[in-house]
């Protein structure tokens, strides 16, 4: 068993000369980066304390994280009303449970309900006022990382029906139809983010009817969720192309309609093959979050940046960007694993 | 009644006319609420304020723009620094891309999964962080001009950006380059008539070993040689900074790194999937054929893997001109932030200018999806 483990080992990194050569070289230089940042991270770090005197010069100061984590999760929201936030988090965290359940008797249904009443439920409660009887709390004082989510969470649910909508478009028999989706999804996805969150900064208020305001938030996400969608509905596409046509022709066959055929045939089907590279749009719209900074938002990224501004604080560059750009990778990281994980799954039991 | 409702046609022509005026009336409601809103806060419409004088300074441009000229120019300006920082960044992106996405495939374990980790790094973070941490982090964190890093004697690095040598005289870089042209030319000359006499005679010319030499090494000689015969503008610290040469500001530097860093990741993936997708019995069956490990990376895996490399990486390339628009974060004069930043603040022609500037992506767009459909259009003919 060892001489196997050996054996292999050695075919690995040191078949020939060069190979090990190789390895050496690799190993050094992983040494070379690896040790100083562990000391700094780890060994040599200073974690408790209150103030920056606490710290020691050459370690990490995750006093300062500690000290500021409240604003990296939550922005300038107001202390004592931050359970909301927390519990709109719990209500997506529990829908996003139940419909993973898979004997949810209903399932469409119950997923078009969720996807409408906890988004809902969710502006009221952290809004606040309209009735609610909860304090307001202004969109401009959301921030952290709960803006973040937010922004992913109701982009992608202006995008996803969007996306598919518009593949469905891109594919239709009726050539205006057709015409139409492709100026939409080409015009969408030539432009650069930055340039549509600008844009959806300063023209919705001036194309609204005088005296509607748009909230500066609702810009950024209606900008974000337009560009979204349009890459979201070339990923649907693929799908869509991936499936055989005998499957509509044989709906059609039966004498289905056009939206039943899609409803129940087609796009069960297109949307199983589609949601790897939808996952990856969703991947790139979580990244593309840190965009809104442009429009003075201050996302997970935008309240990092900020924090460095603090002159209680000075030089804690690179403490406040490991901490955001950890959040980032690791959230990333297992979006694309668990896409990759259900694509290997449904590989497996579809046999393609 | 409704009978003719059950008519394809006619339910075709009903569909698409809803569409049309739906469309029509979203359209025409934005535009009547702008031109009210505008007529509202008093601003006139039309490009004519494209003439006036700009008065705005870009700290770092290559087209001898000054404040006094016009705003055509600024915007000329914000495209030509765009561009500059994308064709730096698309080669650089390329080089690290292709070698990291070929040492993934690396059959030392440590190489290909020290690949695997730069992949899975770079691409789960936002670029936006890499900008900003190249800039706050990276290059704010450089010595003053006093300390800077130089590379011999000639090339500095300090927190006010990379300064670099000029040329006093170009007369002897344009012979320099001139020899170069001619030995490319005359390397593909050598390579058709190698491949002719090789169909012809069976007899193999070393044409790769002599190319070394024709495209690398005398190429590289002519440069040095050129560059010894001029003068050059060395920059040199006085004072306080570097006075001298040619200074590439920190904003272009931060961006650069960020945007070649994060696409090589993108490319690399796109490079190890095109090698992959050439199946392991076309390489078998050319080594059965008794041919050289190098003739069948040359010959039977780059033939194959191109076609499914190229149309994705024109689209990275495309994304990378896109990013580039990141700039605007931290300043650095593109297109977005001289013209949709500046200029938009200073006239307040939001909707002239936000048009141009989403005319001048699409252009650019539309060219490389040309290109594109050009390019899988010629290679789908090859295809088994």
């Amino acid at each position: 068993m060892k001489g196997a483990w050996f054996q292999g080992l050695r075919q690995r990194l040191f078949a020939t000369p060069v190979d090990a050569a190789i390895t050496l070289v690799c190993l050094y230089i992983v040494w070379c980066i690896a040790v100083p940042l562990v000391q700094w991270a780890l060994l040599d770090a200073t974690w408790n304390g209150t103030s920056r005197e606490a710290c020691k010069a050459d370690g990490a100061c995750w006093v300062f994280i500690r000290a500021r984590f409240g604003q990296f999760m939550y922005g300038q929201y107001p202390d004592p009303q931050r359970w909301r936030v927390d519990l709109v988090a719990g209500l997506c965290v529990a829908a996003g449970l139940v419909l993973s359940w898979r004997g949810l008797p209903q399932r469409g249904r119950v997923t078009i309900a969720t996807a409408i009443v906890v988004p809902v439920l969710g502006i009221l409660l952290l809004h606040g006022s309209w009735g609610t009887g909860l304090s307001l709390v202004e969109t401009r004082e959301w921030g952290g990382l709960m803006l973040t989510v937010f922004i992913t969470i109701y982009a992608g649910l202006v995008a996803v029906p969007l996306g598919i909508l518009l593949a469905l478009g891109r594919r239709s028999r009726l050539p205006l139809i057709r015409f139409f989706s492709v100026v939409f999804i080409e015009f969408w996805r030539g432009v650069p983010i930055i340039t549509v969150i600008f844009l959806a900064s300063l023209l919705l208020p001036l194309i609204m009817p005088a005296g509607f305001d748009v909230d500066r938030l609702a810009r950024a996400i209606v900008g974000l969720a337009f560009v979204i969608a349009a890459y979201m509905a070339e990923a649907v596409r693929g799908g869509l192309q991936a499936l055989p046509e005998g499957q509509a022709e044989a709906a059609q066959a039966l004498g289905l309609g056009y939206w039943r055929i899609q409803r129940m045939i087609v796009l069960p089907q297109a949307l199983r093959i589609a949601l790897p590279a939808m996952t990856n749009e969703f991947i790139a719209l979580f990244k593309n979050t840190t965009l809104v900074l442009i429009v003075s938002l201050f996302d997970l990224l935008g309240i990092a940046q900020a924090a460095l501004a603090d002159p209680a604080w000075v030089g804690m560059n690179m403490e406040a960007y490991v901490f955001a750009g950890a959040i980032y990778w690791f959230t990333c990281f297992a979006m694309s694993q668990w896409s990759r994980r259900r694509e290997k799954r449904l590989q497996a039991a579809y046999g393609r | 009644m409704l009978t003719f409702l059950r008519d394809r046609k006619v339910r075709d022509i009903l569909w698409q006319v809803a569409a049309t005026v739906l469309m029509v009336a979203v359209i025409w409601f934005f535009v009547q609420n702008a031109s009210e809103n505008m007529v509202k806060a008093g601003i006139a419409s039309g490009f004519r304020f494209l003439w006036r004088d700009s008065g705005i300074e870009v700290p770092f441009n290559i087209t001898g723009y000054k404040p006094s000229d016009n705003l055509l120019a600024l915007l000329w300006t914000g495209i030509v620094n765009t561009l500059l920082v994308s064709a730096a960044s698309i080669v650089v992106a390329t080089v690290i891309g292709f070698t990291v996405g070929l040492l993934r495939l690396s059959h030392n374990w440590l190489l290909s999964t020290l690949a695997g980790f730069y992949i899975e790094f770079v691409r789960n973070i936002p670029l936006l962080f890499f900008v900003l941490f190249w800039y706050f982090g990276v290059l704010a964190a450089l010595p003053m001009p006093r300390g800077s890093y130089d590379l011999l004697g000639a090339i500095f690095l300090n927190r006010r950006g990379l300064s670099l040598p000029t040329p006093n005289d170009v007369t002897g870089l344009r012979l320099a380059l001139l020899v170069i042209v001619l030995l490319v030319a005359a390397q593909y000359g050598l390579a058709r008539w190698a491949r002719a006499r090789q169909a012809r005679t069976g007899r193999d010319f070393p044409v790769w070993p002599v190319g070394f030499v024709l495209c690398g090494a005398l190429p590289l000689a002519a440069l040095v040689a050129g560059g010894m015969t001029t003068t050059w503008d060395m920059p040199v610290l006085r004072g306080f900074n570097y006075r001298g040469g040619f200074v590439l500001v920190p904003e272009f530097v931060a961006l650069f790194a960020a945007l070649s860093t994060y696409t090589a990741g993108f490319i690399a993936e796109v490079v190890r999937g095109g090698i992959q997708s050439v199946r392991q019995g076309q390489i078998d069956a050319a080594r059965a054929l008794g041919l050289s490990q190098g003739r069948i990376v040359r010959l039977v895996v780059i033939p194959q893997a191109m076609p499914v490399i190229i149309p994705p990486i024109t689209s990275q390339y495309l994304n990378l001109i896109k990013n580039s628009s990141f700039g605007a974060a931290i300043a650095y004069p593109e297109i977005v932030a001289v013209f949709m930043g500046s200029a938009l603040v200073s006239t307040g022609q939001s909707i002239e200018i936000i048009a141009i500037t989403l005319a001048i992506y699409l252009v650019l767009s539309l060219a490389v999806s040309v290109f594109m459909n050009w390019y899988n259009a010629r290679h789908r003919l090859v295809v088994r």
